[in-house]
């Protein structure tokens, strides 16, 4: 049995095609066979989520998976998200609210929001609303040893916010929605 | 407005945010090996044997070294030594040779093609380790019957502190209270891992180095004496670094060996550790046993305070060698008057991981305890705990203050500040924000719900000097080089600001560079909170030194005298002319070479070069105030409300003062609650990941309140800053613990950190010996 394997992953919109061991991490193909270092080690056994990545679509920890299961992919990174010259608002608003230090745990927390607030768009509209604790309880999924996870949160819930608005605004619903649910419990 | 001072957004977010940090393990060079540490999997034991042979078979393996194959018999020395103290027996070697003291030390090295092949043929190499009983219990360590780590013994160093007549303060004291308290072995644990990257030169015939952080200057003298070759042929880079923590950064055993290999090799080898090598590799700390004790005249005054202290230091005396004992003991009297004072610490070696510092070190330890005796005194004295505080607090007349003693090569002299008056001011914010109200209504509730409080002196900003150069030019682009390093805090938004705000431009135009040793080969790093203090300084000066140089050139330019010159921002021109004003950047572009406006041999250019010393540090102090709730049936203590009163004399940026804050506290509560290095008997380490080694995540990490004053400007540096990277750290210990007493309502000290669910259970179950009477419930009159 051959230990290698042909593998096609899109990563941000670019295809790529390589040959790698079927035992590497996608974590290691995406930084190490790829180039996409944004993507951070911090704990290699899935607690830390520095690795977070999107595959298609959906947030995972790319240290606890094989380069090959990503065979056919659509692979969200860090390098991503910002779009021509600017940052995204997700990361505007992770710079405005003092949200990373070191930087080092934030390319998997800016991923793992992502997923979540794809997923409050998503969400009927009559259900409710980002709220702190539901945000609070998303972060926790991730370790950040620099910040106090206050400015991620802050920065979680505002993004959500105004995504949400800017979606009603859009769809031209002029139904005005309350404030998100502040509860600093 | 001025730029120091203002919550500038910082100039390293936008890379870091698009995943462009430039951090070690993100760098490769071509025909790179990896490196992997084969480490020994015994507590202690003679190492009998390493049989490389299967190891070396495997395809991919390129090398396998051990001791016997190093130039020498090489040591790790001591970067903070302390006069009189010689721990020359205790040092730990680059690889173990004979002996194996702790799981995890170094014992060979394995290079290969890939990673994964390195970490195979790491699994190759056969240790025959003829295994000895392993000492891990501290005082059972100090004794004599105890197995010898060394052939010196297990007790590294036997020390005091201290001055005026204890014995005589105790003889006549109102009250003596006295109380054990041990604080867990923990550590900074950085998110990311160590990683190397090291290239021989081949024009220098030097090797270039990627990854070597806080004090890159000083390691690349300890590696060039190591390897017999000039320091100026060792160039470490800039670099992103994931966390520092007093952990990342200091002289390891694989700071020899990665670069060594590289030189031996001609090819690059890289190194990135694992996590379970971080928790078994890098310094751990904190782990000491105090027997606290202080003397009270009748009005609860401290007469006299004592500690008897064990610290347990692992298997060796690295870089750090006593400093954190002699800081925890040299610190803990506080911001309290203490006439006498006798502070004692035992640092014995056991078979467990090196220590070294951890952000805040021997003060979270020594407040922890000083503060725990204080809560106890309270009880005891029949007083509130504030007033308790109130009535001991240094007054501001009473400042500066020497003591005499001195820590870090430096005499403590407590320069200035107003201790009653932050500790006020800490009251009345936790109670405006409700503090109060939610530890009334929730005893209501029938909630157990405990208040707690501690009161802090730090230290920061230590010499003996740290260098910079500033140059701006024609483009009016400025360039900071400085001394300094970073490990994500901010460092080059901060130096860059006080650039900015000395020369009057804006922050901008500001690119700071940090921790090249050729661009700063007088550099003395990141660490001891000292680098917006000294190296801020030291760019203040350079800037200063441009500014200058520009007041020179612009009075030939414009053909006035200097005197008559006036500057206005970043315009220099004549008194009362600003349309004759020339801005900085048209001075730079007038002094390129051959400009007629330089004399003979005059640099051209705009550029200046500040060097900053000092030879005392200065004292930041605080006050930390939590509100928890325990569970009575699990034993859990959640972390309800979290205060931080900071006095840092000028925030530069207010945004980050508050982040080093919020995020020391999160580690902190770390420390008080949840992380533990525990060992189990034969000396094998139970937290080797993030299931075992339990950091705060945001579900057990409460929105710290943080309250920054700037009253007491630093007396010591011209931009009056106190530096604030530890005291969020400082008093979290004392505060958790402080709180937890107060909601079990303990007559005694809750006895150890962390707070673990067991411990709390067997608290309530009266661990402590006895209930407080209701009278005295130490949470009820907090604020009398």
């Amino acid at each position: 049995m051959s230990d290698t394997r042909r593998v096609q992953v899109t990563v941000n919109g670019h295809r790529h095609e390589l040959t790698v061991s079927a035992r590497r991490t996608l974590a290691d193909m995406l930084r190490h066979d790829l180039g996409y270092t944004g993507t951070h080690l911090g704990c290699e056994h899935g607690i830390c989520g520095a690795c977070t990545v999107l595959l298609d679509g959906a947030p995972v920890r790319s240290c606890l998976m094989f380069g090959v299961q990503a065979d056919g992919c659509e692979v969200g990174t860090v390098e991503g998200l910002a779009e021509g010259g600017q940052l995204s608002d997700l990361q505007q608003a992770f710079s405005d609210h003092h949200a990373l230090q070191c930087g080092f745990c934030t390319p998997g927390f800016l991923m793992l929001a992502e997923a979540y607030l794809a997923e409050c768009l998503a969400r009927d509209a009559a259900g409710p609303g980002p709220s702190e604790p539901e945000v609070r309880e998303l972060v926790a999924a991730n370790l950040c040893r620099c910040t106090g996870y206050q400015g991620i949160i802050d920065a979680v819930l505002a993004t959500a916010m105004a995504r949400l608005a800017a979606a009603d605004g859009q769809a031209g619903t002029a139904q005005a929605d309350g404030p998100a649910r502040a509860d600093s419990q | 407005m001025s730029v120091v001072g203002a919550s500038l957004p910082r100039t390293e977010d936008p890379r870091l945010l698009r995943g462009r940090g430039r951090f070690a393990d993100d760098l490769s060079l071509p025909g790179q090996l990896w490196a992997r540490i084969v480490r020994s999997p015994a507590a202690h034991g003679r190492l009998l044997s390493v049989d490389t042979r299967q190891a070396l078979r495997r395809r991919g393996a390129a090398l396998v070294v051990t001791a016997a194959d190093l130039p020498g018999r090489l040591l790790i020395p001591v970067r903070l030594a302390v006069e009189g103290t010689d721990l020359s027996p205790y040092l730990q070697p680059v690889l173990a040779a004979d002996t194996v003291r702790y799981v995890g030390e170094p014992v060979a090295v394995v290079l290969a093609e890939d990673p994964y092949t390195a970490e195979d043929a790491a699994e190759l190499v056969d240790l025959d380790i003829d295994e000895l009983a392993p000492v891990l219990d501290p005082a059972a360590a100090a004794t004599r019957e105890a197995p010898r780590l060394f052939a010196a013994g297990n007790v590294a160093a036997d020390f005091a502190l201290g001055y005026g007549n204890v014995d005589a303060a105790f003889a006549r004291a109102q009250t003596i209270v006295e109380i054990s308290v041990e604080i867990g072995r923990h550590t900074g644990v950085p998110l990311e891992p160590r990683a190397l990257l090291a290239s021989a030169d081949p024009l220098t015939g030097g090797v270039e180095i990627f990854g070597m952080t806080k004090v890159p200057v000083f390691n690349q003298g300890v590696l060039a004496s190591m390897l017999g070759m000039p320091p100026e042929l060792i160039h470490v880079h800039e670099i992103d670094a994931g966390g520092g923590f007093g952990v990342r950064g200091e002289f390891y055993p694989e700071d020899f060996l990665v670069p060594w290999l590289a030189l031996r090799l001609q090819r690059p080898v890289k190194w990135t550790e694992d996590r379970a090598e971080h928790l078994v590799a890098a310094n751990h700390s904190r782990q000491q046993r105090h027997r606290i004790a202080a003397a009270f005249d009748g009005d609860g005054r401290i007469l006299g305070l004592r500690d008897n202290i064990l610290h347990d230091n692992g298997a060796y005396c690295r870089t750090h060698g006593i400093t954190v004992p002699e800081l925890t003991i040299a610190m803990l009297p506080g911001p309290y008057r203490v006439p006498a004072y006798d502070g004692r610490i035992r640092v014995v070696l056991t078979n467990k991981t090196p220590c070294g510092t951890y952000r805040a070190p021997g003060r979270f330890e020594g407040t922890t305890a000083r503060e725990q005796l204080l809560d106890v005194a309270a009880t005891r004295l029949g007083l509130d705990r504030c007033e308790l505080r109130r009535r001991n607090l240094l007054s501001p007349a009473e400042l500066p203050l020497r003591r005499e003693m001195s820590t870090l090569g430096t005499e403590v002299v407590l320069d200035a500040g107003n201790y009653p008056a932050l500790l006020a001011a800490a009251l009345a914010e936790a109670d405006r924000l409700g503090y109060l109200e939610e530890l009334r209504d929730g005893r209501k509730a029938g909630r157990l719900r405990g208040l707690g409080l501690a009161a802090f002196l730090e230290k920061s900003g230590l010499g003996p000097q740290e260098t910079a150069e500033v140059t701006i030019d024609g483009a009016g682009q400025v360039l900071v080089l400085s001394g300094a390093t970073s490990f994500g805090q901010g460092v080059q938004t901060v130096l860059g600001q006080i650039a900015a705000d000395a020369l009057g431009v804006s922050p901008a135009a500001v690119s700071v560079v940090t921790g090249d040793t050729r661009l700063q080969p007088a550099g003395m790093g990141s660490w001891a909170s000292r680098t917006t203090v000294v190296a801020g300084s030291a760019v203040h000066a350079a800037a200063e030194a441009v500014v200058a140089r520009a007041r020179c050139l612009a009075g030939r330019l414009l053909e006035i005298s200097e005197a008559d010159l006036e500057v206005r921002a970043d315009r220099i021109g004549a008194r009362g002319d600003p349309a004759s004003a020339l801005s900085l950047a048209q001075i730079a572009a007038a002094a390129t070479e051959g400009s007629p406006v330089l004399g003979p041999g005059e640099p051209a250019g705009l550029s200046g070069r500040g060097r900053f010393e000092v030879t005392h540090m200065t004292y930041p102090y605080g006050v930390h105030v939590a509100v928890v709730d325990i569970d009575p049936g699990t034993g859990q203590v959640r972390v309800l409300r979290y205060l931080v009163a900071y006095e840092v004399g000028r925030a530069v940026n207010p945004m980050q003062v508050a982040g080093q804050l919020r995020g020391g506290a999160a580690q902190g509560i770390g420390g008080a609650l949840l992380e533990q290095l525990t060992y189990d008997e034969a000396g094998q380490p139970q937290a080797t990941t993030f299931m075992t080694y339990q950091m705060p995540t945001a579900a057990e990490t409460p929105r710290v309140d943080v309250l920054v004053t700037e009253h007491a400007p630093a007396p010591g540096n011209p931009l009056g800053v106190r530096g604030a990277g530890e005291g969020g750290v400082t008093a979290a210990g004392a505060a958790i613990a402080s709180a937890v007493r107060d909601a079990l309502s303990l007559a005694g000290s809750v006895g150890e950190l962390p707070l673990t669910p067991d411990r709390i259970l067997a608290l309530a179950a009266g661990a402590d010996g006895e209930a407080a009477p209701a009278s005295t419930r130490p949470g009820e009159p907090v604020y009398s």
